[in-house]
């Protein structure tokens, strides 16, 4: 159940590319690894990020995970739905559980992620 | 059960009061109108019997050491000599007040000056404070101190960044992110050990130090240590030790040999002063030579057989706690140390590593060890792969229905599915056998009947509670009824 239009890196984030832009969640592996997650803390809009920053936080009741950006960029869009209902990264990872919205900076960053194939690899079957 | 508030009735009381002895209104007169109470405080209505009985009952679903086992990873939950209590309640000690003057308080400020210079002997580094009330305040106290340094030498600006290895204590993060400093992660190898290369790479001029949790969370010791505390003063860094884990090694290394720069003591760990809700913590900070002239005010001399407090010291970072610190831990600290003397504290580690390894040795043949080494005082194993289906958070609480504390869960992030065990050197080989052939005993359930996991805890006194819920829908005070 790895969505074949996504890229993901080995930090368990996926971005889809929507013209131009980068959404960017966690993975259905990288929620079922932390458990319920209780708190979602997301970048500002308007904030510069490098591929490679910790942009995010998402706590589960067992562990906080960073979230990465995975491609450079301004931050355009949160999901502001995640401050009263955290449990969609759980409930839905891929689609109402995206976390944030990226511009891109230099478009060739998303030649550098994993495709999904790579990344089941990674994860061994379960996305 | 109910909380207080839904026993008793309206007008009931546990006690009864003498009459007032001057008319109400001149008492009153004592508080400004702004500051009284518009009505009476919201209290408990509730006879004597029926105060006692609850929290009775309350005290008899606890759990503590002195209930059973509590082999939780990294908190050190040993047994808590008696004698350590009845020497904080003398009188001379529980009744000083914090704002006596010098000369009233000797006694108190020998025993904190008596204390000093045991943990520097056993840290082999030159100063101290006794201020930081826990761990955590030890570390930003800590990390404050290397801000100072920094600033002092001017080169705060460009020394932002500390270094933490992935397996260091949970707060030490947090502490340096609470002083100003930006994170920066170092993995560990595959020995559980930091990962030397990845350690040279993230060294420069911009790095003002490092966090290293010694023995790590993993309970192995950094063989490197040396060269880790080398190549960080070489690149112009200080070295922080988080000391929670100092019960691997007490009385057998010194942190300050290993280069150590500041280390932080909990004494309600390795100083049995005790642990969790019996009392306050206690941190400590040692400190390397050039550190000393920034410790906190004030500190404590002895000039012939007088004791003083020393406030004369421009560059201290200030005061990090109202008074000296938390005075009676400290009391029951300097007991233990006295009681068990040298070789009693070395008998300390030695015994909390024994039991370490000995129950990791038996346990490894059942459940996943996932970095297989010589242990000091506690070991990771994975819950993974126990069973259809089972989890970490099942073992753990299949193992109340046993009788024992489980361990701590889910942490170090770097192993899987983390059972982080840490036995102490309190308990004899009868309980560490015990809780082994409960351990045993549910990973056969898990294969067997995995649903006796699934649904535990049978017989504690609440089942198995919603942690999702509790953190997103907290109810932190008493719906007033």
């Amino acid at each position: 159940m790895i969505p074949k239009d996504l890229k993901y890196t080995k930090d368990h984030e996926w971005a889809k590319l929507e013209d131009g832009k980068v959404r960017v969640g966690i993975t259905h592996h990288a929620q079922k690894e932390l458990g319920d997650i209780v708190f979602v803390e997301l970048p500002e809009v308007g904030r510069a990020v490098s591929k490679g920053e910790q942009v995010a936080t998402v706590e589960s009741v067992k562990a906080v995970g960073e979230v990465y950006a995975p491609v450079s960029g301004e931050v355009i869009e949160k999901n502001d739905e995640l401050e009263s209902s955290p449990e969609l990264v759980n409930k839905d990872p891929y689609g109402k559980g995206w976390l944030f919205v990226l511009k891109m900076g230099n478009p060739a960053e998303l030649d550098e992620l994993l495709d999904a194939a790579a990344y089941e690899k990674l994860v061994g079957g379960e996305g | 059960m109910g909380t207080i508030y839904e026993l008793g009735a309206p007008g009931r009381r546990g006690t009864s009061l003498p009459p007032l002895g001057r008319p109400e209104e001149e008492i009153l007169s004592f508080i400004p109108e702004g500051l009284r109470r518009k009505a009476p405080p919201w209290l408990p209505e509730v006879s004597q019997p029926e105060l006692v009985r609850h929290y009775t009952r309350l005290s008899r679903m606890n759990y503590g050491v002195d209930t059973g086992f509590y082999p939780l990873g990294s908190c050190t939950m040993k047994y808590n000599p008696k004698l350590h209590e009845e020497l904080a309640r003398l009188p001379g000690f529980s009744g000083l007040h914090p704002l006596l003057p010098e000369e009233d308080v000797q006694g108190a400020l020998g025993v904190l000056w008596e204390l000093s210079q045991y943990l520097k002997g056993i840290a082999g580094m030159p100063g101290i404070t006794l201020q930081p009330a826990a761990g955590a305040h030890g570390e930003l106290t800590g990390m404050l101190l290397f801000k100072r340094y920094f600033e002092d030498r001017g080169e705060l600006e460009k020394r932002r960044k500390i270094l933490l290895p992935d397996s260091a204590h949970g707060t030490n993060p947090a502490s340096a992110t609470m002083a100003g400093f930006k994170v920066v992660s170092i993995p560990s190898d595959d020995r559980g050990m930091v990962d030397l290369s990845a350690l040279k790479a993230a060294l420069g001029e911009d790095v003002a130090g490092i966090m290293l949790t010694v023995p790590n969370t993993l309970g192995i010791f950094e063989e490197d240590i040396l060269e880790i505390t080398q190549l960080v003063h070489e690149a112009g860094g200080l070295c922080y030790f988080d000391g929670a884990n100092l019960n691997a090694y007490l009385g057998r290394a010194r942190p300050g040999d290993m280069g150590a720069d500041v280390f932080h003591f909990n004494l309600h760990k390795t100083f049995s002063t005790p642990h969790g809700g019996g009392g306050p913590g206690a941190g400590p900070l040692a400190v390397s030579e050039p550190l000393v002239p920034y410790l906190p005010v004030p500190q404590i001399v002895r000039k012939g057989d007088r004791y003083a407090l020393d406030w004369d010291r421009p560059k201290s970072i200030g005061r990090v706690h109202p008074y000296l610190g938390n005075f009676l831990v400290i009391v029951k600290a300097l007991a233990y140390i006295l009681l068990l003397g040298d070789e009693g504290l070395r008998e300390v580690s030695a015994g909390a590593v024994l039991a370490a390894n000995y129950l990791k040795e038996r346990l490894k043949k059942t459940y996943k060890l996932p970095y297989d080494r010589l242990c000091k005082h506690e070991f990771v194993l994975s819950g993974a792969g126990l069973g259809e289906g089972i989890r970490t958070l099942d073992i753990a609480k299949r193992l109340i229905d046993y009788g024992f504390h489980p361990p701590t869960i889910y942490f170090p992030l770097i192993v899987k599915e983390a059972l982080m065990i840490e036995p102490t050197e309190t308990e004899p080989k009868e309980v560490l056998d015990a809780f082994c052939q409960a351990m045993e005993k549910i990973a056969r359930e898990a294969k067997e009947s995995p649903e006796l996991l699934r649904e535990a805890p049978h017989n504690a006194p609440v089942r198995r509670l919603d942690e999702a819920r509790a953190v997103r829908q907290p109810i932190l005070r008493e719906p007033r009824t």
